[in-house]
């Protein structure tokens, strides 16, 4: 087993603090918006977009285009992917904490 | 080939995102404290005005029962006002000093997850004095804010909780002793409230005032 490796799990994708943010928040939170997770994650709209690109790219997060009257309204969702891939990733950090002491 | 992520800190990163966006946590425990006052105050002055009608009702009969009712519910919908505004008015405030936005997706869920049990409770109570069921009025008041706290606590400081199951208890107790709903509502909107307000403030917000 790999189970020795402390490094097996964790993701060079959630390397990044707010690609990690995003995950975070999406895994307690059905869906958000995108001005939210702006909000929350105190990042530019550019910066913000091209994370959530490489997590959508990763097949990590949906995608949902909307309308609220006029506005657009795009929310994000995890898939069951990001879901699994994020959980493997505590379980690694914490592998690393244990491997630490 | 030591990455530069810090593992604890990473893992402590991911827990406060997670708490941060799913639940309201600048409720301040001053918003307790303010309303609790308020609901003493209340409790005093409904408490005056109901003797004051059974004094008027030994000598002439001025004192109509339906100028009590009316203000009575015009006492109770004044201090459900003011402690609103007071208990915005202190997170507010929390949230300015801790930097986070008052107004987003956590507090739309509290908001909704909490008004809605109130607003039922209210039909019921609405209902209850149209058909002259006021034994059970103070009660249901009781019962179904404390519903709407153990509902709301999961969009908030969880130890919401706890306030909220001491109102459906104090209310439970009352629909046995509708006689005494006055002290029942000042013990469960009153002195809970300061209670809850005062453990909050003492470990929640004591340490940022220094």
């Amino acid at each position: 087993m790999a189970t020795n490796n402390p490094i097996s799990g964790l993701n060079k994708i959630f390397d990044n603090r707010v690609r990690l943010g995003v995950m975070s928040i999406l895994m307690v939170n059905e869906e958000i918006n995108f001005n939210d997770l702006k909000q929350m994650l105190e990042v530019t709209d550019g910066n913000l977009a091209t994370h959530l690109q490489t997590l959508e790219e990763s097949g990590f997060i949906k995608v949902h285009k909307g309308f609220i009257g006029r506005k657009t309204n795009t929310t994000y969702s995890i898939t069951k992917a990001g879901e699994k891939a994020f959980k493997d990733h505590i379980d690694g950090l914490e592998k690393m904490i244990k491997g630490v002491k | 080939m030591d990455h530069p992520t810090q593992p604890l800190e990473t893992l402590h990163d991911i827990r406060r995102m997670m708490e941060r966006s799913s639940r309201f946590i600048s409720l301040s425990g001053w918003s307790g404290i303010a309303a609790g006052i308020c609901a003493l105050v209340a409790a005093a002055a409904a408490r005056q005005r109901i003797a004051y009608y059974y004094q008027a009702q030994y000598g002439k009969i001025y004192g109509a029962l339906t100028d009590l009712k009316f203000d009575l519910i015009l006492i109770a919908l004044l201090t459900f006002t003011a402690a609103f505004v007071l208990a915005c008015f202190f997170t507010f405030l929390r949230s300015k000093k801790d930097g986070v936005a008052i107004w987003g997706q956590t507090a739309r869920r509290l908001m909704w997850n909490t008004l809605l049990p109130l607003a039922v409770g209210g039909l019921l109570i609405w209902r209850l004095i149209e058909i002259s069921g006021y034994e059970l009025v103070a009660p249901a008041c009781l019962l179904f804010y404390g519903l709407a706290l153990v509902n709301g606590s999961k969009y908030t400081i969880g130890e919401v909780r706890w306030l909220g199951y001491g109102e459906i208890i104090l209310g439970a107790i009352n629909l046995w002793y509708p006689g005494q709903s006055i002290i029942f509502w000042a013990l469960g909107f009153g002195v809970l409230h300061i209670l809850y307000g005062f453990i909050m403030w003492w470990r929640n917000e004591r340490k940022t005032v220094n």
